[in-house]
């Protein structure tokens, strides 16, 4: 190939040679194709991370709906780790040190992991005295108590200091005797105790058994700690209750943390409920039959609000303490759970949920929470009748014990029971509640906080404040956006327009301050204003418009139409000043001196900062969006309707209605739309502008929690990947898919409402 | 009236009025927030007068004259005042008595009956403190080291006085600078020293490595030590020299105060100001407003890193907004194939305009803050762990959060400038044979610019409106320093930051003395109104422009 080109009358042509502009055609054909990748690489990706949002809050939400998982890691033979019979088991929060409480009167601790024996600590039972029963408070305590055949008792805590030689963790466990190493004497009369209960209450331990000729003792211990010498000293008391009516014999007994409470069940299915306050007159206040068949175990949930009753049948159920008016306590079956095929054997409460484990004599485990009224999980875990289950404090990990002996070591995964479509979306009976209710109060500072989850209140205020909104938001923004479109002249709506786009751009964090620290005040002071500014205004607008009228034709020639906006703005401002100014001395006339004290006297509630505050605040920003909407779909109805029905003889109003309104409708419902949209997700101005209290009513004078809000509220505050985490992440995950729907249905009809327009 | 009102006209009118109050609701507004923003720092009076307590004991009081309102006079009988059984309404007065040091409270409601003459004592000043609030009083007598250098009556008293609280304030912005900016550096300095030394053991370095390291670090700790004793010594040469000068002055009830003149912002009388006088005090004070920090719990001061925080927050939003926005606009518009999926996926787009911009907030903590952000930092900063550098909320995550909450405007907004762009002009480009991206990038994107610059400014300012989001992802009440300054890496994207909306939320709602911190919020929302307004109206503007410029294009 030739170097240059050749020379066309004597002149170098700028014309690139062959060579080059194949060079320089490849150099664009790769350009091209760059950009063209680079482009639709970026655009998937944008349009991938907006994606991602629905994806990554779906996966937060979704552990939430996932059931208990039980994995069995570890099985060893419980001779192994326990000389004598088995009583009763424990896990310790770093899930590496079990313990074995012995009918020998032993407790003995091993390597949860491998079954290895770590320490032995035997257990100063007086002379010739046998275990007879096993009893524990609820776990978060660690007491045990061991009645004897001697009808004494011991009690026992299990205490773990942690020691970090080397910065490895080590974990020393010790039993504890907080009413001292000498045996409590029960029963004055020496039976033998079949069955014992312990509880550390507000007025001591409490400690409760079953003698082996059916009296109900119980007994009320304090013990005081000698600062110098060490010695436990121990004062207490000892009651014997009435007996059970018609000679049931006693078989399970539990106390409450409050001290009030005894519960006995029967062997004829019953549960007997003595009210033990005063111990001295202890009274039995009620006996239910839990026709379910007869109890085989029973035991409180942390918190000690409820029981669990499992029966020979294979149910489970949860019973509440309910108060009634007259403060009388009564036990109520509250929820029933899926059925084990076997008996129940053992019940196994978690140390600081509402949840519980039950096993049964066919093997079968299952995994239930008391508030969500949900079944984690049930299936056979063992071939033999499973006679211990034992979870640690952070349910990570259980030790289940049958009676063919076999211990084995499961790992479980159970994050989120409290969860469920009922304890979110329907009325629940919480502990300590006289009803079923809606309340949302995730949490508190108590360990034995019973978190109330139910996403009804803030649903409800959700759509309390985007009502009341729309109240205000819809009349001004259709009317203005009517007007504005087809009776107002192009000059002033050059000005207009600009105006209500500033409106939508107002922050509304400016909004809500304005609403919580101005327009609040200012409106309990002037309550009455409201009202007369909703009477007056209209009136005022149709009569200046009558007056107009009868003005002699000079001056009305003066202004066209069209700017009927602009003569209305000053005796807007008039009627707005008159309302004000009458305002005190209306409520002088009409209401004592102060209609917010009128308002209360006659049982309505009002808060400063309410529902009209934030109707008022958050129909201004949503004003603008409906208004824009709405004005474009009533301008782009086309000429030739509007004007063949003027041709025809019809008033400008009657167009509007008969024409105009009905081509425009579904721009003005997607405007509509658009509005309530806004108004569900709007944050800052419900936040400023309500106290933010989740009640569940509509009353207009008092505030509401919204959901938008109380996410902002609380989510910088929960510990993350809790189940309140996942709920907040639930809550906006509902926000979202619920404007998502309204706006895309809203942008559909636009769209649909364009075509027609050109087809028009 | 009866044809007139079956012709239609009321509704008419009806529809006319509300147009008329929107307009008036959102002058109003704006009116609303100029008027009180403004008149914060105009320089009140000061007003001496008595008052008739609920005990029935005459008072002094001195102060400035916050507002009136009319009250019921059942509402103040209620409120355990005497009031003659024939009135029905009275008015009362909000003062402010400042004086936080002496009385509990510093603003209180007056009623009108039993005032006395209202007087505007010449010598009464008001004296911005650094602690404690305003004070009101007359003073007495100027102080130097316990003794007294001048007195009221004599000549050159004020301007004793001023030129005293001038060094005292010079004196103060010199401890301030060496606190902030040199031992801010040795700080930084000693824990990038902690950081590299962790970071070494960390990787396991071997025993000579970690040796050589040591000698070497304790070096550079020597130095930095010796160099933070050199400016200690200084500062407190200088707290000495300011604890020199202090005021006597009474307060109303004639009680005798001093205070230390270490703790004087600013002395002033507006009583003896003339028109001129305040103007010059309402410059000063409007520009302090913007260049100062906040004092007293943000409720005095100015809000010079809540400007800076959002200004820089949206620099950062704009970098990352921009390309990504533009391309995936281009990608919809030029390259993606049309179909029913592409209008399903833009419709999506659109409407993610519309998702509340919580869940971008929730979104940006889950996702952004503790997912990305604990992974980068167990990547690239373990030295640092457990005490996050990414793994907690922070500017990066802001600007990131918000880019993403504003690319849909963005998006929306380029397209439709690339959709007004007409077809001639991209088929006459094609027709001289220049390929497809040689069209787009000569062609149509330069043409397009205006509408991507409209789509930026709105995001602008819908980014610095924005709160609820922010609140969960970087923003706090106040920040330690500036997410800009003089040590490396110099923009520091993990640190937090402040913010104009969330200061107007945090003052406002979470601040123990409200109405003390109200004229500061007006202020505040003030600024960021006008922000938002300006940013607003360039790009209605710059829009209107662009419509012209393609009317006459494609005639």
């Amino acid at each position: 190939m030739s170097e240059t080109s050749p020379a066309v009358n004597g002149t170098e042509s700028l014309m690139p040679s062959a060579s080059e502009r194949a060079r320089l055609r490849n150099v664009r054909r790769l350009k091209d194709s760059i950009s063209k990748w680079g482009i639709t690489t970026a655009g998937l990706a944008v349009v991938g991370a907006l994606g991602l949002i629905f994806f990554y809050l779906f996966s937060e939400v979704f552990p939430l709906m996932k059931d208990a998982d039980v994995n069995v890691i570890e099985s060893y033979p419980v001779s192994q780790v326990s000389s004598a019979d088995n009583r009763h088991m424990v896990l310790e929060r770093y899930e590496q040190i079990g313990a074995s409480l012995t009918s020998a009167g032993s407790v003995e601790f091993f390597a949860a992991d491998q079954g290895k024996t770590m320490s032995r600590t035997q257990l100063p039972l007086p002379a010739g005295a046998k275990v007879t029963s096993v009893g524990t408070s609820t776990p978060n305590e660690r007491l045990a108590a061991y009645g004897l055949s001697s009808g004494e008792m011991l009690v026992t805590r299990i205490d773990y200091s942690l020691s970090y030689p080397n910065d490895q963790r080590k974990i020393t466990p010790e039993v504890v005797f907080p009413l001292g190493e000498a045996p409590i004497a029960l029963d004055p009369q020496g039976q033998s105790l079949r069955a014992v209960a312990v509880q550390a209450t507000g007025r001591g331990h409490v400690l409760a058994g079953i003698t082996a000729d059916n009296r109900i003792q119980l007994g009320v211990y304090t013990s005081r700690t000698n600062m110098i010498t060490g010695k436990v000293s121990t004062s207490g008391k000892v009651y014997t209750l009435p007996r059970l009516p018609d000679g049931a014999q006693a078989q399970i007994i539990q106390v409450d943390k409050t001290a009030r409470h005894l519960l006995v069940a029967d062997d004829s299915a019953q549960v007997h409920l003595f009210s033990v306050e005063k111990p001295a007159v202890a009274t039995l206040t009620g006996s239910v039959a839990t026709e379910r068949g007869q109890i085989t175990a029973m035991e409180f949930l942390v918190g000690t609000g409820s029981v669990v009753i499992g029966t020979e049948e294979g149910s489970v159920s949860q019973w509440l303490l309910v108060r009634n008016p007259n403060n009388i306590y009564h036990l109520l079956p509250t929820r029933d759970f899926d059925s084990l095929p076997g008996a129940i054997t053992t019940i196994a409460p978690e140390y600081t949920r509402r949840g519980f484990l039950v096993g049964d004599s066919e093997g079968y485990l299952g995994i239930y929470h008391g508030t969500a009224a949900r079944t984690l999980l049930v299936e056979q875990v063992a071939d033999a009748p499973i006679e211990q289950l034992a979870i640690s404090p952070i349910n990570g990990k259980m030790l289940i014990l049958d009676q063919a002996g076999l211990v084995q070591v499961t790992e479980l995964w159970n994050e989120h029971p409290e969860i469920s479509f009922s304890s979110l979306w329907q009325k629940v009976w919480y502990e300590g509640r006289s009803e079923p209710e809606y309340v949302w109060q995730a949490s508190s500072g108590g360990d034995e906080f019973e978190p109330k989850m139910s996403l009804v209140p803030l649903s409800i205020g959700t759509l309390k404040a985007a009502l009341f909104a729309m109240l205000f938001a819809i009349p001004l923004g259709i009317m203005g956006a009517l007007y504005t479109a087809y009776f107002m002249t192009p000059k002033m709506r050059g000005l207009v327009k600009p105006t209500i786009e500033i409106m939508e751009a107002l922050p509304t964090v400016i909004l809500g301050f304005l609403a919580g620290l101005w327009l609040a005040p200012f409106l309990e002071n002037h309550l009455p204003a409201v009202f007369s500014v909703l009477i007056l205004m209209p009136l005022m607008m149709v009569m200046v418009g009558y007056g107009w009228s009868h003005l002699p034709q000079s001056i009305r020639h003066r202004v066209s139409d069209g700017w009927e906006a602009a003569i209305l703005i000053v005796p807007i401002l008039l009627t707005g000043w008159f309302c004000v100014a009458i305002s005190p001395h209306i409520e002088v006339w009409f209401f004592d001196g102060s209609m917010r004290q009128w308002f209360t006297n006659n049982g309505i509630n009002y808060d400063q900062r309410n529902a009209l505050v934030v109707g008022i605040a958050m129909g201004f920003a949503v004003i603008p969006t409906i208004f824009s909407i709405a004005e474009d779909a009533v301008f782009n109805v086309p000429r030739h309707l509007t004007q063949g029905s003027l041709a025809l003889g019809a008033t400008r109003w009657q167009t509007v209605i008969g024409v105009v309104l009905p081509t425009a409708s579904p721009g003005i419902f997607s405007a509509v739309m658009m509005g309530f949209g806004r108004a569900v997700g709007e944050t800052m101005i419900v936040l400023m502008a309500t106290g933010n209290s989740p009640v569940v009513n509509f009353n207009i004078f008092e505030g509401m929690r919204t959901l938008s809000a109380n996410v902002a509220v609380e989510l910088p505050e929960t510990a993350v990947d809790s189940t309140h985490f996942r709920v907040l992440f639930l809550a906006s995950l509902v926000l979202l898919a619920l404007t998502f729907v309204v706006n895309t249905c809203a942008e559909i009809i636009r769209q649909r409402l364009r075509k027609r327009y050109s087809n028009l | 009236m009866k044809n007139w009102m079956k012709s239609g006209a009321p509704w008419i009118w009806l529809n006319g009025g509300a147009v008329a109050l929107c307009i008036v609701m959102v002058v109003g507004l704006l009116g609303l927030i100029a008027i009180r923003g403004f008149g914060h720092f105009w320089p009140a009076d000061i007003v001496q007068t008595t008052i008739i307590n609920k005990a029935g004991q005459e008072k002094a009081i001195l102060g400035e004259r916050v507002r009136s309102e009319v009250i019921p006079a059942a509402v103040a009988r209620d409120g355990g005042y005497e009031v003659a059984s024939d009135v029905e309404l009275i008015t009362r007065f909000l003062i402010k008595e400042g004086n936080r040091d002496v009385s509990p409270r510093d603003f209180n409601w007056y009623l009108e009956t039993g005032m006395g003459e209202l007087n505007y004592p010449e010598n009464a000043v008001s004296i911005e403190r650094r602690e404690w609030g305003n004070f009101y009083g007359f003073p007495q007598a100027l102080t130097e080291n316990g003794k007294v250098i001048a007195t009221i009556d004599d000549e050159n008293f004020w301007q004793e006085l001023s030129q005293r609280v001038e060094r005292s304030v010079d004196l103060h912005s010199d401890i301030n600078h060496i606190e902030k900016v040199d031992i801010g550096r040795i700080n930084h300095k000693l824990e990038r020293m902690r950081l590299d030394k962790r970071r070494l053991e960390l990787q396991n370095a071997d025993s000579a490595t970690m040796a050589e390291a040591e000698a070497e670090f304790s070096a550079q700790r020597a130095e930095l030590d010796a160099q933070y004793l050199e400016v200690k010594a200084e500062r407190d040469a200088l707290y000495k020299l300011l604890e020199r000068d202090s005021l006597l002055a009474t307060i109303a009830s004639g009680k005798e105060t001093s205070i230390a003149l270490q703790n004087i912002v600013r002395v002033t009388r507006p009583n003896a100001m003339g028109v001129f006088g305040k103007m010059g005090q309402y410059v000063e004070r409007f520009w302090e407003f913007l260049t100062d920090e906040p004092r007293e719990a943000n409720t005095e001061g100015g809000i010079f890193p809540a400007i800076f925080g959002t200004v820089t927050m949206v620099m950062v939003m704009s970098i990352i907004v921009t390309p990504f926005g533009v391309l995936a606009a281009i990608y919809l518009r030029e390259y993606a194939k049309q179909g029913p999926i592409l209008r399903l996926i833009r419709i999506s787009v659109y409407n993610l305009a519309g998702v509340p911009s919580i869940v971008y907030g929730v979104f940006g903590l889950g996702f952004f803050v503790y997912f990305l952000g604990g992974s980068l930092d167990e990547l690239f900063y373990p030295e640092s762990l457990p005490a996050p550098t990414f793994g907690t909320p922070g500017l990066f995550w802001a600007s990131l959060t918000l880019a993403l909450l504003t690319l849909p405007v963005v998006i929306v907004s380029t397209e439709e400038g690339l959709s007004r762009i007409p077809t001639t002009i991209r088929q006459g480009s094609l027709a001289l044979g220049a390929t497809k991206a040689e069209t787009l990038w000569k062609v149509v994107v330069p043409l397009a610019t205006p509408a991507m610059m409209t789509g930026l400014i709105l995001a602008i300012a819908r980014a610095a409106g924005e709160v609820a989001p922010l609140m969960l992802v970087g923003v706090v009440k106040l920040a330690p320093s500036l997410p800009i300054d003089g040590n490396y890496p110099y923009l520091h994207l993990d640190q937090k930051i402040m913010h104009l909306g969330f200061h107007i939320y945090d003052v406002g709602f979470q601040s123990p003395n409200v109405e003390a911190a109200r004229p500061l919020v007006y202020a505040t929302a003030l600024t960021l109104v006008l922000l938002i307004i300006v940013l607003n109206l360039t790009a209605i503007r710059i829009r209107n422009s662009l419509r012209e410029k393609y009317r006459s294009a494609s005639d």
